[in-house]
């Protein structure tokens, strides 16, 4: 099963390109539409900031770029090739 | 009933020596029905005392039924029948006996009303947890798991000087809420701590888990750590140096899964992540807090094990454990896929999934009692879930590039086990309320509201544009990263290979001297009275005839004079 020529077979219609690109369109629609609701849903007000407009959606965003980052820097100093322990 | 009387988890224990007796449909009987006697078991047992027994002066309660060792122990029943399924055709009956002898004592912890009868279960885990991950057979899973006794040894050590400091100074073996006021109880919160994979010591998880066959990192992914987090939440309600240490786990583990290339060990730091959540949720301590973390470990079980069997069936059938020779296996495992998939959204607190109905509390109560760095910290480790475990483990191993595996579908019995766990995932986080219902506090909490919803929807799905923006920087390589399990894996034996080269030597130099002078001393005294010494040598017979005759000529001279 392993050794079937997989170059040969045409593309699973989830991975070509016409289908990525619906896929962006529709998640974008829906990062849309999250935000939406803002103008009228109210968030309960615990500390100030996390009602005003869109904090879960840029506080999310902002949050995961910067975890990336770090741990990309954090990579330089300790990672190591994985046969680092003699395997 | 003369059984009712037991520990539950004697059940599993004892039972599971019979499994290498049978045979075919007898042993697949007896494998899948252990722990579902086991769960009926658990819940014939009322609260309060049910055995009592005095040893050296003291009152053991090796059975004492409560609300929140009844939750654990319906979880860890349930987990066993899951894993059983999952392992039934695959795994060696080693692995299967002791990975019910470490179930059974993780549910023997859950009902351990003296620290006592705590110990000796948590000791009998330790060892069988470390004959699963043996059990692979392969040479790294032989050190990892010495290198998992070492850790669990250690910690036994210090559980151990802390309940004999407590029980001496207190009089009372009784386990229940301590204070953190005397030696006895920080040793013991250290010895519970370092089963929860808190800092320093949290390398052992992903140091020893990925090495564990397919099914047994399933059992190896539920039990330990969530023995430690009912222990701590029973002792140290409360105790507000675990709200660090919570949150720093709950970073490393996203950090270092975000680092990851084996699929496995992703899940293993995502462990550190989720029992960190939990972690601080026991340092914040009001009850809201306390059943959110109950809740959280009982949905934690579920979709974790759910994980680890889709990463597992992925390994069984390629052979294959690094994110950089896996991709695109949606083709050939659409189920695997799916399921994995189903735990990744429960995992990230998807609504209805359980993690939406069971970590909001605890953010929740971070935000009533105005702890504002806790909740920013705890929301932003929330959208790092989705990144770490949620997003990158089904995309690395399922989606992203063909790597060109067309694997076959995962065996039947995986793909049941697999099935079951998904439909709980689903099943709590739309009807939440049996699980509310075992929970230790009355639950005024309620999760669907549109803010809520709202919310956390926002929170995920920028986590999700945040991931597929910075998916450049996120590329897999071949490495791995170092921990604080360098200190015993790389310094440790360095540091005793160059005393060997160049400390002997040295200390042989240092000692030359005195050595030297000792040697003369010694070699005069030899020259003299040794063997061949002049004051040990044989008279020759002649010489001694002389002497007489002088002797008697002198005699003979003094008489006559």
């Amino acid at each position: 099963m392993n050794q079937r020529d997989v170059r040969a077979e045409p593309d699973h219609w989830l991975v070509r390109p016409g289908t990525i690109r619906i896929l962006w369109i529709v998640f974008i629609a829906i990062l849309i539409l999250t935000v939406v609701p803002d103008f009228v849903v109210h968030q309960h007000e615990e500390f100030g900031i996390e009602a005003t407009f869109g904090f879960y959606a840029w506080y999310g965003f902002i949050t995961c770029v910067a975890m990336v980052v770090i741990a990309k820097l954090l990579g330089f100093l300790i990672k190591r090739k994985d046969t680092y322990y003699g395997d | 009933m003369a059984i009712s009387g037991l520990p539950p988890g004697l059940v599993l224990i004892v039972g599971a020596f019979l499994i290498p007796a049978l045979r075919g449909r007898a042993r697949d009987a007896l494998v899948l029905g252990l722990p579902l006697l086991t769960l009926a078991l658990v819940w014939t047992i009322p609260d309060g005392v049910q055995l009592q027994a005095d040893f050296l002066g003291y009152s053991l309660e090796p059975v004492r039924g409560s609300t929140v060792g009844r939750l654990f122990a319906t979880v860890f029943s349930i987990m066993s029948f899951a894993g059983a399924i999952y392992a039934l055709r695959q795994a060696r009956a080693l692995e299967l006996v002791a990975a019910f002898v470490y179930a059974g004592s993780a549910i023997g912890v859950t009902f351990a009303g003296d620290l006592i009868t705590l110990f000796v279960f948590w000791e009998i885990m330790a060892l069988g947890s470390t004959v699963v991950i043996w059990a692979a057979g392969t040479e790294s899973a032989y050190q990892a798991s010495m290198r998992y006794l070492l850790v669990h040894l250690l910690g036994g050590v210090l559980l151990m000087f802390g309940i004999a400091a407590h029980v001496g100074s207190t009089g009372s073996a009784a386990f229940g809420p301590m204070e953190l006021n005397s030696i006895g109880t920080w040793f013991i919160l250290a010895g519970f701590l370092i089963n929860a994979g808190a800092p320093p010591l949290s390398a052992w998880i992903a140091d020893a888990y990925p090495e564990a066959s397919p099914s047994g990192a399933v059992f190896l992914s539920a039990f330990t750590t969530k023995t430690a987090v009912y222990t701590l939440l029973v002792a140290f309600a409360g105790a507000s140096i675990l709200v660090p240490i919570g949150l720093y786990m709950a970073l490393y583990g996203i950090f270092y899964a975000l680092m990851e290339n084996d699929a496995r060990r992703i899940l293993a730091y995502s462990i550190v992540n989720q029992v960190g959540f939990m972690v601080t949720g026991i340092g914040i301590g009001t009850t809201l807090a306390l059943n959110g973390v109950a809740a959280h470990a009982f949905a934690h079980i579920i979709y974790k094990g759910l994980l680890f069997m889709a990463a597992g069936g992925v390994l069984f059938r390629t052979g294959k454990r690094l994110c950089t020779d896996l991709g695109g296996l949606f083709r050939t495992m659409p189920w695997t896929a799916l399921f994995g998939t189903v735990g990744a959204i429960a995992i990230s607190s998807f609504p209805f999934t359980s993690g939406f109905v069971s970590k909001s509390m605890i953010n929740q109560a971070a935000a009533y009692e105005n702890m504002v760095i806790v909740w920013f910290l705890l929301t932003a480790a929330s959208a790092g879930v989705f990144l770490h475990a949620g997003i990158k483990f089904p995309w690395f191993v399922f989606f992203q590039k063909d790597s060109g595996l067309r694997p076959p579908e995962s065996p039947r019995n995986m793909q049941a086990a697999m099935a079951f766990f998904a439909f709980l995932c689903i099943f709590l986080g739309v009807y939440p309320a049996p699980l509310y219902a075992m929970l230790p506090y009355p639950v005024e909490y309620v999760p669907y509201t549109v803010e809520h919803l709202v919310s956390q929807f926002q929170l995920l799905l920028f986590a999700g544009l945040a991931f597929f923006v910075m998916l450049p920087m996120m590329r897999r390589t071949t490495t791995l990263t170092l921990d604080w399990d360098w200190s015993y894996r790389r310094f440790g034996p360095r540091v005793a290979a160059t005393l060997t080269a160049y400390g002997a030597p040295a200390w042989n130099q240092l000692l030359s001297a005195p050595r030297n002078r000792f040697r003369a001393v010694v070699g005069g005294l030899f020259r003299t009275h040794g063997p061949h010494g002049p004051l040990a040598r044989s008279w020759p017979i002649g010489s001694m005839v002389f002497w007489v005759g002088v002797m008697l000529g002198a005699y003979l001279i003094l008489a006559l004079v």
